[in-house]
């Protein structure tokens, strides 16, 4: 179990831009360990950006953004490494290797990130796999597997290395509310067991409202809101307001 | 004015990413299990299009060079010519540019694919270095195998001659290749064999542009394949020249 309420994320003032385009301005929030923060936002306001700036996928232009205790900006690749091991990413459309079986999909970072032997792997795969649902799949391609049986094979992929903090792009997205809420109920299970603390880019209100601690909603690069879910729908921005109460994409 | 600063701009492109293919291709970790795939993915898949095509382009030519050098009375030049033209340039020209037709459209299809559906960020996310992981193997598998198909197409080649040259003339099969390999030199044969490296650097390195550099999503897809095979092509042909000037200069004897 992780040590409570020690930072897990932390973003100090980040500005991004692509171009002439500002996607985050000077945006700065927080969320603990074992807690879970979800980031709403029309589309286009910067949400993905948020967390590949939190992996180290992109560089902010300025700010600091601190995962566990060390800052990740200006971090050379080799310490960088050390800190993506305490990361796990559910891309949105899961990103699984198309060539590679579910099974090679989940033994890649094993055998490339640690010393374990391969009877080790393949049962740290499995137990993985079964955690999911998917048990009995490891030999599919990811061109075989449905919606979502390809999102809990992105989090299977996302969590086989024990990461301190998940990462999760739209993971409801494309999928039905049952199959949405199993995924849902998979989060809230290894938040709940492991402590593992939560950054979750979302549209389904109904998730977020079952998931999150705390929630923070941008708007046109800039945090309107932060806070619990009651304290954002008693916001006084608008955009924020209406995203958690109306429970569609404004 | 413009075209020209793109022209340049993607020569500078494709040129760094060739070196960083060179420099990362000797600095550890070694992708070796990636370059192994991709030599049977390259050099296996592409062989019997390179068999079948070269059999079939040697018959050919052998067709129509008869039909010339019956005129003259010199049939007995046939296995000659056909050898000399084959190794020297049909066969390496010829198989640089299937190879850039097959291998070159997949490799930028794949990695704008992999680009456009995040799978090289969940690589980066993992990390592993992407451009090792997938470019440099993808390149070196390129260098590496288009030579021995290359020979593969020499020979199917002669193979089509000798078959067409059989059905017309009844020849044996030792003269026919005694009459091959007699006006044949090492200097014809190993040069213009090894110059395809380049090609398949090229075919490598513009493809891997292509796919890897892409940010237009699922329409970069079918961009970039289409965009490595053209380019690809074009670049293979305009090396093949330069690259002959450079093996008469090396080799002034090849100079027929």
């Amino acid at each position: 179990m992780n040590e409570p309420h020690a930072i897990a994320v932390q973003f100090k003032q980040v500005t991004k831009s692509f171009g002439t385009q500002r996607i985050l301005n000077d945006v700065s929030f927080h969320i603990e360990q074992g807690r879970a923060l979800c980031v709403l936002g029309r589309s286009g306001t910067g949400k993905s950006v948020t967390l590949k700036l939190i992996m180290a996928l992109m560089r902010p232009d300025s700010g600091e953004i601190w995962v566990d205790r060390d800052n990740v900006v200006g971090m050379d690749e080799h310490h960088l490494s050390s800190v993506r091991k305490k990361l796990g990413y559910l891309f949105q459309d899961a990103a699984l290797f198309d060539s590679l079986t579910l099974y090679e999909n989940l033994a890649l970072p094993l055998a490339r990130l640690t010393k374990k032997a391969k009877n080790e792997i393949d049962e740290l795969v499995h137990r993985t796999l079964t955690d999911v649902g998917l048990g009995g799949d490891g030999g599919k391609y990811p061109s075989a597997l449905s919606g979502g049986m390809k999102k809990r094979a992105g989090l299977a992929r996302a969590l086989v290395l024990g990461p301190k903090i998940l990462l999760a792009d739209e993971p409801s997205s494309g999928l039905d509310r049952i199959t949405a809420s199993e995924i849902d109920e998979l989060l809230m299970r290894r938040r709940a067991e492991h402590g593992t603390a939560l950054v979750i880019v979302s549209h389904d209100i109904h998730g977020v409202g079952r998931v999150a601690d705390r929630v923070a909603v941008l708007d046109k690069g800039s945090l309107v809101a932060f806070g619990s879910v009651k304290e954002v729908s008693q916001s006084e921005n608008e955009v924020a307001r209406r995203l958690i109460t109306e429970r569609t994409d404004v | 004015m413009r075209w020209i600063t793109k022209v340049l701009e993607f020569v500078g492109k494709v040129g760094l990413l060739g070196l960083r293919v060179l420099t990362d291709s000797i600095r550890p970790p070694f992708e070796f299990a990636q370059l192994l795939r991709h030599l049977a993915e390259v050099g296996n898949k592409s062989l019997a299009l390179i068999v079948v095509s070269g059999f079939a382009l040697g018959a050919v030519m052998t067709l129509h060079t008869r039909s010339t050098l019956v005129t003259f009375g010199a049939t007995a030049m046939i296995p000659a010519v056909q050898a000399v033209s084959f190794f020297v340039e049909i066969g390496p020209l010829v198989a640089g540019l299937l190879l850039a037709g097959r291998v070159g459209s997949g490799i930028g299809a794949v990695l704008a694919n992999m680009r456009a559906s995040e799978q090289i960020d969940a690589i980066e996310s993992l990390s592993i270095d992407s451009f090792k992981f997938l470019v440099v193997p993808r390149v070196l598998a390129c260098v590496i195998t288009l030579p021995l198909l290359t020979l593969f197409m020499d020979f199917a080649g002669l193979l089509g001659g000798f078959l067409s040259e059989e059905l017309t003339s009844h020849i044996a099969p030792a003269l026919y290749f005694n009459r091959a390999f007699d006006h044949l030199h090492w200097s014809n044969f190993i040069a213009p064999t090894l110059k395809t490296a380049v090609f398949g650097f090229i075919i490598g390195s513009v493809s891997s542009h292509f796919g890897y550099s892409t940010d237009k999503g699922a329409q970069g897809v079918g961009e970039a394949a289409t965009n490595s095979v053209v380019v690809s092509s074009l670049l293979i042909i305009v090396a093949d020249v330069l690259l002959i000037k450079c093996i008469y200069f090396l080799f002034p004897d090849t100079a027929l």
